[in-house]
């Protein structure tokens, strides 16, 4: 867990697909990072955008929110959006919330690229 | 194994800023793991009062910086688990006025109640008799066998 409202996201691209990678916890003071930054990416049309989870060991329901909405718009401009690399703590979180279901969600970045 | 925490281990006073948020989380986070909660049972528990101090920022203090929040972290029992009582001067919510969305209706927030009311084993949120609300979190550590912990 880590102090202060910064949330670093490495934005990466593969054949055409955007690969987002925040590190840190996802809370209500970092989540209008990510959310931003998701925005960015699809408004750049890939074709399809990866949230690797890896580097987030918590979320709570303001970073749950914020994928949602990433997924909705995500569907609206027809752009694949898968997760990776679920943490414990954050596939426990999805689970509770019941979105595990909602979500495209592969163990391994590879693995989201190619599915 | 350390000293165990005197009842009540802790009491903190924060401002109604998310940036706060963290740091009480890892508090709470090291408290738990003394308690004997694994390691999913205290993200469950920093979840739910993170859901809690969310709320009152939000929706008590309406995003105002320099609300006043009151943390009491304490044990229920040597290695049994950790309560986290959260109190504010904000406005006096209606606690059933704050319900969670249906879970098969998808869309953006209103998961905060649901989640505290699931992810704890004691969920209280009262008013206070002289303003602004209580949130009483209780989490149970799981008893562990010698078998299991080896």
């Amino acid at each position: 867990m880590q102090p202060g409202p910064t949330l670093e996201i490495a934005i990466d691209t593969s054949n055409g697909a955007t690969i987002l990678s925040p590190k840190g916890d996802v809370d209500m003071a970092r989540s209008p990072v990510m959310r931003k930054t998701i925005t960015d990416s699809l408004q750049k049309k890939p074709t399809a955008l990866v949230l690797d989870l890896s580097g987030v060991p918590y979320m709570d329901s303001s970073g749950l929110a914020t994928m949602v909405e990433a997924l909705q718009n995500a569907r609206k401009g027809q752009t694949p959006l898968k997760l990776c690399g679920l943490t414990a703590r954050v596939k426990s979180i999805l689970e509770i919330a019941r979105l595990n279901t909602v979500f495209t969600i592969f163990d391994t970045r590879e693995q989201a690229l190619q599915g | 194994m350390s000293e165990p925490f005197h009842d009540p281990a802790i009491h903190l006073q924060i401002l109604s800023r998310p940036e706060l948020l963290a740091p009480v989380r890892a508090l709470v986070n090291t408290m738990a793991a003394h308690e004997g909660l694994d390691d999913l049972a205290a993200c469950h528990l920093i979840l739910a009062m993170d859901e809690a101090l969310t709320n009152v920022i939000r929706h008590g203090y309406d995003c105002d910086p320099n609300g006043r929040i009151w943390i009491a972290i304490s044990t229920l029992q040597e290695g049994a688990g950790i309560r986290v009582v959260i109190e504010d001067r904000a406005r006096t919510v209606d606690p059933e006025a704050l319900q969670s969305r249906d879970l098969e209706d998808i869309r953006p927030g209103g998961l905060g109640m649901h989640l505290m009311r699931t992810l704890v084993d004691r969920f209280e949120h009262l008013p206070r008799t002289d303003g602004g609300m209580r949130v009483v979190l209780e989490k149970r550590a799981t008893l562990r066998t010698a078998e299991s912990a080896a």
